[in-house]
């Protein structure tokens, strides 16, 4: 009993010394805190460094989104590679908990230290692939996907062009 | 004469709550009249000279008494049914009995007023003076209460530690 | 002009507590945002302390609605309770040795009283409201003021055995002789601070609201002015308790008596007062920043197996030496 109540009175004493204390808080609008680039933020689709779109449509990220607010819709171009048609993030529901970001295989999708999205109208909340597509890279410049994985095109199939190895058999044990 | 003033004015509140306070249906609604009038009457003793008593009404009466019945009311939590329970038990011929019995003491109050003459006196009975007076001649009295409060005290614990060993399993 | 005395006492007393209730809501946070390395309201004039006028104007123009489903009566009655009885209770305080609004023989009792009454306020805005939350927060607070009242007065009265009687004028005077009482009473402060915090529900012990588990407690159905006399007086209640610290415990209008007389006799004694007092609030609003609630069932045991016997002792001792000594 004594013990507990010698630590309540510590307590007050460590607390009343941070009246001298820095505070750890700023003066927000006039003076932005530090965000990491890492911060979970407002969510952008990437390009790899040809410009083209990374995202393959493979709805991972919609799947993975535990509150369901990504919307896509695949597609394909002329060679018959799948890019999404509309992609949509309902960022009123959005929860930034960077689930997409883990589940792309393209690094297509991120997150960016981005907070400010206040909204007067819920229905500016949602972003459709226009305002989600950046021209840049992102947080992974130099990645390409299909550098990677490999690509079937005409008459050649994975792992059969010049300078690639074959793919990785992912049902052998074997090295 | 301004204490003649108050007395009446108090005295006007204390009746009008009181008769308020039994003919409300509402169990919380006349709790409040009770409070009322408890508070008017503690004014009536101030104003008749017996601070000590005035402030002791409040303390006691209606700063822990009645909060206890509040809180009674309360975990009874009985809303418009026990509107309805009420108005079934206080037809009018309940009154009959209790409003003779009134009707006979108030009577009786008229009669002494009548008869003996120390209306309002000066003299003010300061907490000093009551507690000599409780541990002078009325000591036996205090004793006795105190007794009867510690015979509550032990019969609550009693039950309470009941309800204790049950929760935990045990037997007395 | 012993009346027109007491007329300015009076009215400057009831402008002097809504001023400084509404001040303290400033106050507090910028205090708390201190101590928690925070900034606080600063926004709101210089030193945001125009927060205070911004929260008052924001309270009368907010919606005063009483739900359809509560008790109108009761819900109504409920929260000016709270701020008639702690303005009553600042009645006896003296702010010096001739400027008070009253010093009855019973002031002491009278102060005890008017806490004891606030206690409707919270019980009956839990019961008007027809809420669960609030009905908890009300049960709560029912057994928790009644139980520190009872520490609350048995604490006082070894000081009423000292000084021989219940006019805090007295009281002050006493210790003009005796010294401090929070010296020679030290466990006696020490129960009626932790029972003055449990009566004017703050926190650590704002169980009746705590808003974890009760979403606001007996005030949650409230909103607009209502709400704000809630707050009003909470607010009311923490300066008069402290005011009373100061007056019982801490010499009221008094210097401290090791300072040199040049001191004493410069320092008008309202200003003693109304420091201490200022000193008061701000341990309190410290203790709100430091301690975490306890739960329900700690805080009454805390009560009634620490603080009583606390007292209890504490009388013990101060009536023997009294009488032997
Ligand atoms: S950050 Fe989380 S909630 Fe937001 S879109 Fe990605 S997965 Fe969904
Ligand atoms: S997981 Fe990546 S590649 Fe797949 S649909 Fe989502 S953004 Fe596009």
């Amino acid at each position: 009993m004594l013990k507990a109540i010698l630590s309540q009175i510590i307590s007050l004493y460590r607390i009343c010394l941070h009246l001298f204390a820095k505070a750890d808080t700023v003066q927000y609008p006039e003076e932005m805190p530090y965000l990491a680039p890492r911060y979970r933020g407002r969510i952008v689709l990437t390009r790899d460094p040809d410009g083209n779109e990374r995202c393959v449509a493979c709805n991972l990220c919609a799947v993975a989104c535990p509150v369901d607010c990504i919307a896509l819709q695949k597609t394909e171009d002329e060679h018959g590679r799948w890019y999404p048609e509309f992609f949509r993030i309902n960022f009123s529901r959005c929860i930034m908990c960077g689930m997409c970001e883990e589940a792309c295989p393209t690094y297509s999708i991120q997150l960016t230290p981005d907070f400010e999205m206040c909204e007067y109208d819920r229905q500016n909340m949602v972003y459709e692939k226009e305002h989600l597509l950046i021209s840049g890279q992102g947080k992974y410049p130099g990645y390409s996907f299909y550098n990677v994985a490999g690509k079937a095109i005409k008459d050649k199939d994975k792992g059969e062009a010049l300078n690639e190895a074959q793919p990785i058999d992912i049902k052998s044990l074997l090295p | 004469m301004i204490q003649l003033g108050l007395f009446y004015m108090a005295a006007t509140i204390t009746v009008v709550a009181s008769l308020l306070a039994v003919t409300r249906y509402n169990a919380s609604h006349a709790l409040i009249y009770l409070i009322v009038s408890l508070l008017g009457s503690a004014i009536i003793f101030y104003v008749l000279g017996a601070p000590f008593a005035a402030v002791l009404e409040v303390l006691i009466y209606a700063g822990a008494i009645m909060v206890l019945f509040v809180f009674v009311i309360m975990m009874l939590n009985l809303g418009a049914a026990g509107v309805d329970n009420e108005h079934q038990w206080l037809q009018p011929r309940m009154w009959i009995i209790p409003s003779l019995l009134c009707l006979l003491l108030l009577a009786e109050i008229l009669f002494l007023l009548n008869t003996s003459s120390h209306a309002l006196s000066g003299t003010v009975v300061g907490p000093k003076v009551v507690g000599i007076e409780l541990f002078g001649p009325y000591v036996l009295a205090v004793e006795i209460a105190s007794m009867l409060l510690l015979a509550g005290l032990v019969g609550a614990y009693h039950l309470g530690r009941r309800y204790l060993l049950d929760m935990r399993g045990e037997s007395l | 002009m012993e009346e027109l005395t007491i007329f300015l006492v009076i009215y400057g007393t009831l402008l002097g507590a809504f001023g400084a209730a509404a001040v303290l809501v400033w106050f507090e946070r910028r205090l708390l945002g201190f101590w928690q390395d925070r900034l606080g309201p600063n926004r709101v004039g210089p030193f945001g302390i125009g927060l205070a006028l911004a929260d008052v104007i924001k309270l009368l123009a907010k919606e005063d609605w009483v739900p359809p489903f509560s008790d109108r009566l009761v819900f109504i009655f409920a929260p000016t309770a709270v701020v008639i009885t702690m303005l009553l209770g600042f009645a006896v305080v003296p702010y010096t040795e001739h400027l008070f609004i009253a010093d009855l023989n019973i002031g002491l009792l009278f102060f005890l009283g008017m806490t004891s009454l606030a206690v409707y306020s919270v019980l009956l805005g839990g019961l008007g409201s027809h809420n669960k939350y609030a009905l908890l927060g009300g049960l709560r607070s029912a057994a928790q003021m009644v139980s520190y009242e009872v520490f609350m007065g048995l604490s006082l009265m070894g000081v009423v055995m000292i000084s021989g009687s219940f006019s805090l004028v007295d009281i002050v005077k006493t210790q003009a002789e005796n010294g401090w009482f929070v010296i020679s009473q030290f466990f006696g402060f020490i129960v009626f601070l932790m029972a003055g915090i449990a009566e004017s529900h703050r926190l650590p012990f704002d169980l009746p609201e705590a808003e974890h588990e009760l979403v606001a407690g007996f005030h949650t159905e409230y909103s607009g002015m209502k709400f704000g006399l809630f707050m009003l007086g909470e607010y009311l209640s923490l300066i008069l308790i402290s005011s009373m610290i100061t007056t019982i415990f801490f010499g009221g209008w008094l210097g401290p008596s090791f300072l040199p007389d040049l001191v004493l006799d410069f320092v008008p004694p309202i200003i003693w007062f109304f420091a201490k007092t200022g000193t008061c609030i701000c341990f309190f609003i410290l203790l709100r920043a430091a301690i975490p609630r306890p739960r329900y069932d700690q805080l009454m045991s805390f009560g009634w197996k620490l603080l009583l016997p606390l007292t209890l002792v504490n009388l013990l001792i101060t009536g023997a030496v009294l009488l032997w000594l």
